[in-house]
């Protein structure tokens, strides 16, 4: 496919349909002795989460001076932040994953983002899940790109969206997808799994169009996590009691869905929330109640994993991060430079990366906002190329436009 | 021998005349069907033919007047019993601060936002599948996700969403844009949603509490999704000054509170930034909430808001991308009817591109237009909403809660996937075996629904349709490709 053939400026048309005719192969699991499956989980936090009291620049006095409110205090201090390192600490409320930051298996990089993006969240969460830079959408989502690029033939299963029962953009494009909707959706019995009404459907959907499609690939995809849904349930593990969060309840169902011998392979799920223009709080409030169940539920999921997170990349990213210095209603605005989690057993973690720009003035992207000194697309090319083994020619394919900076970022992986 | 020859002329004169009809019929009701579809949310039992007699420029032209339209009393009678409907914004509140202040109950509180939302929704659902004013309705709609609120934003949005729709959105969904822009910039809705009743001029003294600088989240909609559109060429600069000319712009809270108008829009001059500011390259002289009234028109009437919701129009009427050709004439009737709405519907209705085969069976539908047009076709009253209310729910479009500033989209790419294709087979089917029928009672038997629908239906439906029982019949009728699309 050529560049221009799927690159569209925003609001110049809408995109096409998730799936393309006569994509559709059958299920088939691995036969053991095959090399692990390697995983993808992303995790997008719409709405643009502040990533400055995510990953604390807890040695820079511009931090405190512009967040009278919202500054997280050093570490050591009362409620403070935990130490990282010696530049950075993290925001208390993610706690539950500090045994990964000591385990190397969590790194974060900071000032990264759209370097020439945008503060619309429309915009830049379509251009985030585009792959591209600048404000350039594609009518397909990287991630669909990526499956296009995985040897051997895909299968309706192998991406799978979790929570919204429609596809996210990052997974729309040529190659089926699947969603599935967490929560008490997930196991409900539906007239479609009725042999006789299914006999009737399966006729009316017999065709090539998208909409035959769309059926078959559901269809398909329902009954594969509904029969991965019911051995889960007979497994001893899957009564074990939750931590009494929505959130880790969701990923302790993903856990299941993805680990072992299931053949799910990339996984998206989006959180909303984040959009916090009032009463963010400091060490209580807005963002701590919605980082606490996040980092408890990362802790679950990975628990969850097993052995298989030693073959498992996650990806936590957001649209930007938010302006340097509160705003009146003890919030803080859109902005720019942000932060990205990495967790994953290859992952060389127990690092903040990225070259960090400071946060003088002078230093700030317009004067307000943390600047972007690595490209959000650096760390996707590099988990790219070294889990998934792809080639330079497949990577441009998955991230058009895109060339790695040398030097922007050290190797990631071992 | 003559007269054979003649009468054998005359029968076939007469067989080719009337297989003409027939294709002039079917042709006619094909466009009957496609004005039906994007006017209303869907004929309902016996529209066709009763439009075949008014004639499709007639119902186009009675539809552009709503006012004109005489309403079914018994919707009206149903919308009476609404109460909460009729209350203004600051007598809504102030009695959820009376109830909620007398019995120190904040579940109490809470009810009464919750009867209010309950009764908006209730008015909403039964009017789109009931009134007569089916262009309106569609209208309503579109503004209401063009200016979208959330209503979980928080217990007063709540309670006004009601309010928001019955006296900004409906009194205006087909007059000016720029009446229809000022109005929603005034209601707590909008305040609330979008924060600018707390944006306040930084270093003004007043920084106390919850006023302490400014809040650009409404400037910024403002430009990117209600006027301009993300590239009508507007700067992060152009954000701020709109926030400053914006500041003080809010509700009746402090000592306004007392003598607060019932709209519950307040002006706070201490609180506003009376500096001059510089707005798209134009000086903005410092001043109170003239500012905002001017620069409001100067929005609506520029060029790049002509071709945004020129394009939003014709991507909802005609086409997810809709021909470059529409918008751009679109926009010149905007501009020279300054912005009026119901001469631009006029233009877009009258336009080749909506008249084109290719437009009919061209858009998808939403959750809303497809629940909505259910029970249109099956001819089935809204008598208990909230089984419907839940399945919209199921379905991503929960009613009056979209979280983002954008609203719900209306495109294929949106809503068309996997999973919500078996979600409306599940619902459709469950329609069949007649599980909504207390929700959705009095719905026309299956082989009448079948009837109906004979003109659209594909041969590929036709013979999934043949031989199946009446409840299956129904199922694959509304899951059937021709019903998802209009």
């Amino acid at each position: 496919m050529k560049r221009r053939d799927f690159l569209r400026q925003i609001g110049l048309g809408s995109m096409v349909a998730a799936l393309q005719p006569g994509r559709l192969y059958a299920v088939t699991p691995a036969p053991s002795g095959e090399p692990p499956l390697e995983r993808l989980i992303v995790v997008f936090l719409r709405g643009g989460v502040d990533g400055l009291n995510v990953v604390i620049p807890c040695e820079e006095d511009e931090y405190f001076d512009r967040r009278p409110n919202l500054a997280i205090p050093a570490p050591g201090q009362t409620d403070g932040a935990l130490k990282l390192d010696e530049q950075f600490a993290l925001n208390p409320a993610l706690e539950a994953l500090m045994p990964f930051w000591r385990d190397k298996t969590l790194a974060f990089v900071h000032a990264t983002g759209l370097a020439d993006g945008v503060r619309s969240h429309f915009s830049a969460q379509a251009t985030l899940e585009s792959g591209l830079g600048g404000t350039a959408t594609a009518v397909d989502g990287w991630m669909n790109r990526l499956l296009g690029q995985l040897p051997g033939a895909t299968y309706p299963t192998r991406a799978v969206s979790f929570g919204a029962s429609t596809l996210p953009l990052i997974l729309t494009g040529s190659s089926a997808a699947a969603s599935q909707p967490l929560g008490t959706a997930a196991e409900q019995m539906h007239p479609t799994d009725t042999p006789d009404i299914a006999r009737v459907f399966d006729r009316l959907y017999a065709g090539q169009d998208d909409l035959s499609n769309a059926y078959q690939a559901g269809k398909m995809a329902r009954q594969r996590l509904m029969a991965d849904l019911r051995q889960d349930m007979a497994a001893a593990d899957a009564n074990a009691p939750h931590p009494g969060n929505h959130f880790a309840a969701e990923t302790d169902r993903v856990a299941h869905l993805i680990r072992g011998t299931s053949r799910i392979q990339l996984a998206f799920m989006a959180l909303g929330g984040w959009d916090t223009h009032i009463a963010q709080g400091a060490g209580e409030g807005q963002l701590a109640h919605k980082l606490r169940p996040l980092g408890a539920g990362l802790a679950r999921l990975i628990q969850n994993l097993g052995p298989d997170y030693a073959h498992t990349t996650l990806v936590v990213l957001s649209e930007f991060g938010r302006t340097v210095a509160e705003n009146g209603n003890g919030g803080t605005d859109h902005g720019h430079g942000g932060v990205m989690w990495l967790m994953g057993g290859q992952l060389k973690g127990g690092r903040v990366y990225g070259k960090w720009p400071g946060l003088e003035p002078d230093a700030l992207f317009e004067r307000r906002d943390l600047a972007v000194t690595t490209d959000y697309r650096e760390v996707l090319w590099q988990v790219l190329q070294h889990r998934f083994r792809l080639q330079p020619e497949a990577l441009s394919r998955i991230l058009p436009g895109f060339t790695p900076a040398p030097e922007a970022l050290p190797r990631l992986f071992g | 021998m003559m007269g054979q020859r003649i009468a054998g002329l005359s029968i076939l004169l007469w067989i080719t005349a009337a297989s003409f009809n027939i294709n002039a019929g079917e042709e006619q009701s094909r466009q009957i069907t496609h004005t039906l579809n994007r006017l209303s949310f869907g004929p309902l039992p016996g529209q066709i033919a009763h439009l075949q007699a008014q004639g499709i420029a007639a119902y186009i032209e009675e539809q552009l007047h709503p006012e004109r339209i005489t309403e079914d009393p018994d919707l009206i009678r149903r919308l009476d019993g609404l109460t909460t409907l009729r209350l203004p914004p600051q007598t809504l509140y102030e009695q959820s601060l009376f109830n909620h202040a007398a019995d120190s109950s904040p579940r109490q509180a809470m009810r009464g936002f919750n009867r209010a939302l309950a009764e908006a929704q209730e008015a909403r659902l039964i009017r789109a599948v009931a009134s007569k004013r089916q262009l309106l309705e569609v209208m309503v709609d579109f503004w209401f996700n063009h200016f979208n609120v959330f209503a979980n934003k928080g217990g007063r949005v709540k309670l006004v969403v009601g309010d928001y729709e019955e006296r900004v959105i409906r009194p205006h969904a087909l007059g000016r844009f720029e009446t229809l822009l000022k109005a929603t910039a005034r209601h707590p809705a909008m305040l609330v949603y979008l924060d600018n009743w707390l944006n306040t001029a930084p270093r003004t003294g007043k920084g106390k509490g919850r006023y302490r600088g400014l809040n650009e989240n409404y400037a910024r909609e403002l430009l990117e999704l209600h006027t301009l559109g993300v590239e009508g060429g507007y700067t992060q600069q152009d954000v701020t000054e709109l926030a400053r000319i914006l500041t003080g712009w809010g509700l009746c809270e402090g000592p306004l509170r007392k003598n607060a108008p019932a709209s519950g829009f307040c002006f706070d001059p201490k609180r506003h930034d009376s500096g001059d500011k510089i707005l798209l390259g134009r000086r903005v002289q410092g001043g109170g909430p003239e500012e905002v009234e001017a620069t409001l028109t100067a929005l609506a009437r520029h060029p790049a808001t002509a071709r945004h919701i020129s394009y939003k129009l014709a991507q909802a009427f005609v086409a997810d991308e809709p021909p470059a050709s529409l918008v751009t004439a679109l926009s010149r009737v905007f501009v020279d009817s300054d912005g009026d709405i119901r001469t631009v519907l006029q233009a877009l209705f009258a336009s080749e591109a909506f008249r084109d085969e290719t437009a009919y069976q061209a858009k998808f539908k939403s959750p809303y237009r497809y629940l909505v047009s259910v029970a249109r076709t099956t001819g089935a009253a809204v008598a208990a909403p909230r089984p419907l209310l839940n399945t919209l729910r199921l379905m991503n479009m929960p009613l009056y809660q979209c979280l983002t500033p954008d609203g719900y989209k209306n495109t294929r790419a949106a809503w068309l996937s996997p999973d919500s294709l078996l979600q409306r087979i599940d619902f459709a089917t469950r329609v069949g075996r007649d599980a909504f029928r207390t929700a959705l009672p009095n719905r026309i038997p299956a082989t009448t629904l079948e009837t109906s629908q004979q003109a659209v239906l594909s041969p590929r439906t036709r013979s999934a349709l043949s031989g199946l029982e009446p409840a299956h019949k129904t199922a694959v009728l509304l899951a059937s490709p021709e019903f998802l699309h209009y």
